[in-house]
């Protein structure tokens, strides 16, 4: 039944410094299938699919589009062969309408001129495949649509494109239940009109859901690839390829769970409301909801970057207002941010000076920068040792380790300073599943040493796996606690709100 | 599914940063008025007056033109200055007097121009140089050749050829006409072309860009192409106007560091893919009347110089205050 594949990548290799992506993985997909592309996080999914779509040329192997071999060289080549891909990281235009990014770099020309009126008919037209729900009118900025419209304009506009094969990755991350559901709707009635579907997700329900196959990957290579969809179960011992029970570590005892280290009453600034938060020492505390509830914006807070315009905060007791990032670090709090290489690295320095960086910005302002009242090198190369960075020499530029390695060496930066609270940001966004492990591992190692860890996730399972207790946020306010033995769809329910609407 | 309409968009509010050129500008023409009302100098207030603002602004104006396209789309042009005093001299070498060599020069110059333009895009997006490096080394380089051929006023532009300075319909001059047209040629191209729209999508987001299809080295290219070639073009005029060409005019006018204070001024984003042209030439029209205003009041050249510096890092920290992103 199942036709000659549209697409077929065969045996495809691909490295970047420091990090093996994916090694000889082979993936077909055929007209009107949805083929479901499994893996964890820093599976090396993402990887290739921009191999499929022109942004990466492979090491190795071939990409065939209907039995023809391919060599794309711009995203141009497979956009022109009929491959569209909904990225994970939005690549819309905030400055410019919705239409203007549907049509982004094939505008319609009537005379040599754009044709805008073509464009915002063809937007509505579009967009009325989403149902009168999303009223997202085409003459509307990018910037002004909260992040579930944003995600439905970059559907929009792969759909726009007829293309023969349509990737969609994790497309339903930023979505609400009535919103998934009308995206599962659509993706039914490509498949019905003959598109290939890529759709790459960690949601066994979505597999279950749409998928006609599945493939998994993990740490780049293809571990299990079935032609009917099989009980979760089996998928997910092929993408994570241990049991859970291996890969979190042990949730803290009772007892093990201190007194009150950081607690927040009444707390809110411009996207915080009313917060009230207790961390304890040798607690994790897991922090989820949807991209902008204010998970990064309480942390953001508590770390003095964004501060609490009312409420108060107090540490060890004592009540603290915490003004600058300076002001938290010098009360005895860290942050390891989530965009790593924006926020947290200088990539062109040594392993050891970004271990250094926070302590040296403590030594005296014309005093030798080792001698702080932290720690010197010696005690920094311990510390790289103990947290098992894998580097030739700490003297290595930072950029030319792997994601893993780079948040150890940034946890040494922090444990340099013996904070009392440490706030994880997307922890393992980007790591290789080894490593993941590792980092679940030494932020128990780090609570059971006195801290009060605040992580913040996207990624459900983590958070279910490496927490002692759960908030979930929306809309700037906590709407709910859990223990740890909460399900995804609980979390999400709270996430979303029981009500259809999401607001940005 | 419930039927409950979804508002997919924020209540839509008073974008600031989107009205910043229009309001300045106003403010500055309010200030001018209590001015010179202020001081019993009525006669300022002519049309003639206001024509003879706008023209001392031409060269800026057709220079700062071209860099909005370049900053439009990310990049920068630190070279302008150096392809003004290039074309000013080339433009009266070639003509030398002769009415009849008027058109070969206009075309060597305007090649000139493209040529520039080619090398800044390429060695930018190629190369992948820094735009501020490469479009200064290709400025050190223009305005090296050029000293060491000619040290004065070169070479001399016909009588015909003054016209475009110096002749006018009214008291509206050829030239002023000359600069709006091209403004409206520029705003044609960036609202209605699909290079247009390409220079805001590269410059909004380079990797979008490059994901939707878009030859985002083509687009650079073509920014620094259209740059270069305003800049030639405003050598051309400058020629006319001192009715020859010297090595140090396009030095001496500061243009490179005014046109891009001029784009700024007028609500151009340096980070690229937000702005347009009628910001850009509120901009030159507000440090004309700016001039104007210190004429008028009397102020001392250098005290004035110290007031335009203040007046353009208040300008931009009033919009980066002002808008909810960073506005340079």
């Amino acid at each position: 039944m199942i036709d000659a594949p549209v697409i077929e990548m065969r045996g495809i290799s691909k490295s970047f410094p420091g990090v093996k992506a994916l090694r000889g993985v082979s993936f077909a997909c055929a007209r009107g299938e949805v083929h479901a592309l499994c893996g964890e996080n820093g599976a090396g999914k993402s990887t290739l699919i921009k191999i499929l779509s022109g942004v990466y040329r492979p090491d190795a192997g071939e990409v065939l589009i209907d039995g023809k071999a391919q060599h794309f060289s711009h995203p141009q080549n497979a956009l022109l062969a009929g491959i569209s891909v909904i990225y994970q990281e939005f690549s819309l235009l905030r400055e410019r309408t919705v239409a203007q990014n549907l049509f982004l770099g094939r505008e319609p020309l009537k005379n040599g001129i754009i044709d805008s009126r073509a464009m915002i008919t063809e937007t509505q037209r579009v967009l009325a495949l989403f149902g009168i729900r999303h009223r997202i009118k085409p003459e509307t900025l990018v910037a002004d649509l909260d992040v579930a419209s944003q995600q439905m304009v970059e559907i929009a506009k792969a759909i726009s494109l007829n293309a023969k094969v349509i990737v969609m990755d994790e497309p339903t991350a930023a979505l609400n239940e009535a919103e998934c559901e009308v995206l599962f709707a659509l993706v039914d009635r490509l498949r019905a009109s003959g598109t290939a579907i890529v759709y790459i997700t960690h949601r066994m329900r979505e597999v279950t859901r749409i998928a006609n196959r599945v493939t998994v990957i993990k740490d780049g290579e293809v571990t299990a690839s079935f032609d009917t969809v099989p009980a979760p179960e089996v998928i997910v011992r092929a993408m994570v390829g241990r049991d859970i029970s291996e890969y979190y570590p042990e949730p803290a005892a009772p007892a093990e769970i201190g007194k009150p280290v950081l607690t927040i009453a009444g707390g809110s600034n411009a996207s915080l409301r009313d917060i009230d938060l207790e961390l304890r020492a040798g607690e994790i505390v897991g922090f989820a909801g949807l991209q902008g509830a204010g998970r990064t914006a309480l942390a953001m807070a508590i770390f003095g970057a964004a501060p609490l315009t009312a409420g108060t905060m107090t540490l060890d007791g004592k009540t603290v207002r915490l003004l600058t990032p300076r002001d938290a670090i010098r009360a005895g709090i860290g942050m390891l941010p989530g965009d790593r290489k924006a926020s947290a690295l200088v990539l062109m320095q040594s392993v050891r000076d970004n271990g250094m960086l926070t302590a040296r910005s403590f030594a005296h302002a014309l005093g030798r920068r080792n001698s702080n009242r932290f720690i010197g090198i010696e005690g920094m190369d311990g510390l790289l040792d103990q947290m098992k960075v894998r580097a030739p020499s700490y003297e290595q530029e930072m950029r030319f380790l792997s994601g893993g390695n780079q948040q150890k060496a940034i946890v040494a930066r922090w444990l340099a300073l013996r904070p009392k609270v440490l706030i994880f940001i997307e922890p393992t966004r980007g790591i290789d599943v080894d490593t993941k492990a590792s980092i679940y591992h030494l932020m128990r190692d780090l609570a059971r040493g006195g801290a009060a860890v605040m992580m913040v996730s996207s990624d459900l399972p983590e958070i279910l796996g490496a927490s002692d207790r759960i908030v979930v946020m929306r809309d700037g306010r906590i709407v709910g606690q859990f223990d740890r033995t909460a399900t995804e769809a609980e979390l999400m329910l709270a996430a979303t709100g029981e009500a259809a609407g999401v607001a940005a | 599914m419930t039927d409950t309409p979804l508002t997919a968009s924020k209540p839509p509010r008073f974008r600031f940063d989107r009205h910043a050129s229009t309001i300045l500008l106003l403010a500055a023409i309010a200030i001018y008025i209590v001015l010179v009302v202020a001081l019993g100098q009525t006669r300022f207030l002519t049309l003639d007056n206001l024509v003879a603002i706008l023209g001392r602004s031409i060269t800026l104006g057709i220079t700062a033109i071209g860099q909005t396209f370049a900053i439009l789309v990310a990049s920068i042009d630190l070279s302008v200055a150096s392809v003004i005093s290039a074309a000013a001299v080339v433009t009266s070498v070639v003509m030398n007097g002769e009415p009849s060599m008027m058109l070969p020069a206009i075309l060597a110059v305007l090649s000139l121009g493209a040529v520039v333009g080619l090398i800044n895009g390429l060695v930018i997006t190629k190369l992948e140089v820094n735009p501020l490096i490469a479009t200064l080394g290709m400025s050190l380089i223009i305005q090296g050749v050029l000293s060491y051929y000619y040290n004065n006023f070169a070479g001399a532009v016909p009588a015909e050829f003054q016209v475009f300075a110096y002749g006018s319909v009214g008291i509206v001059p050829y030239s002023l006409i000359f600069m709006f047209a091209l403004a409206g040629l520029a705003w044609f191209v960036l609202r209605f072309t699909r290079f247009g729209s390409d220079i805001y999508s590269v410059g909004g987001n380079q990797d979008a860009a490059r994901l939707a299809g878009i030859k985002t080295a083509r687009v650079v290219i073509g920014a620094h192409v259209i740059c270069s070639l305003c800049a030639a073009i405003a050598g051309i005029y400058l020629a006319s106007r001192l009715r020859s060409g010297a090595p140090w005019i396009g030095a001496e006018g500061v243009y490179d560091l005014e046109s891009i204070a001029v784009v700024v001024i007028g609500g151009t984003v340096l980070a690229g893919g937000r702005g347009g042209i009628w910001g850009t030439m509120a901009g030159v029209i507000i440090f004309s009347l700016i001039d104007s205003i210190f004429n008028v009041a009397g102020v001392d050249a250098f005290v004035k110089q110290v007031l335009r510096g203040i007046i353009i890092i208040a300008a931009v920290a009033f919009y980066a205050a002002r808008s909810q992103r960073p506005v340079a």
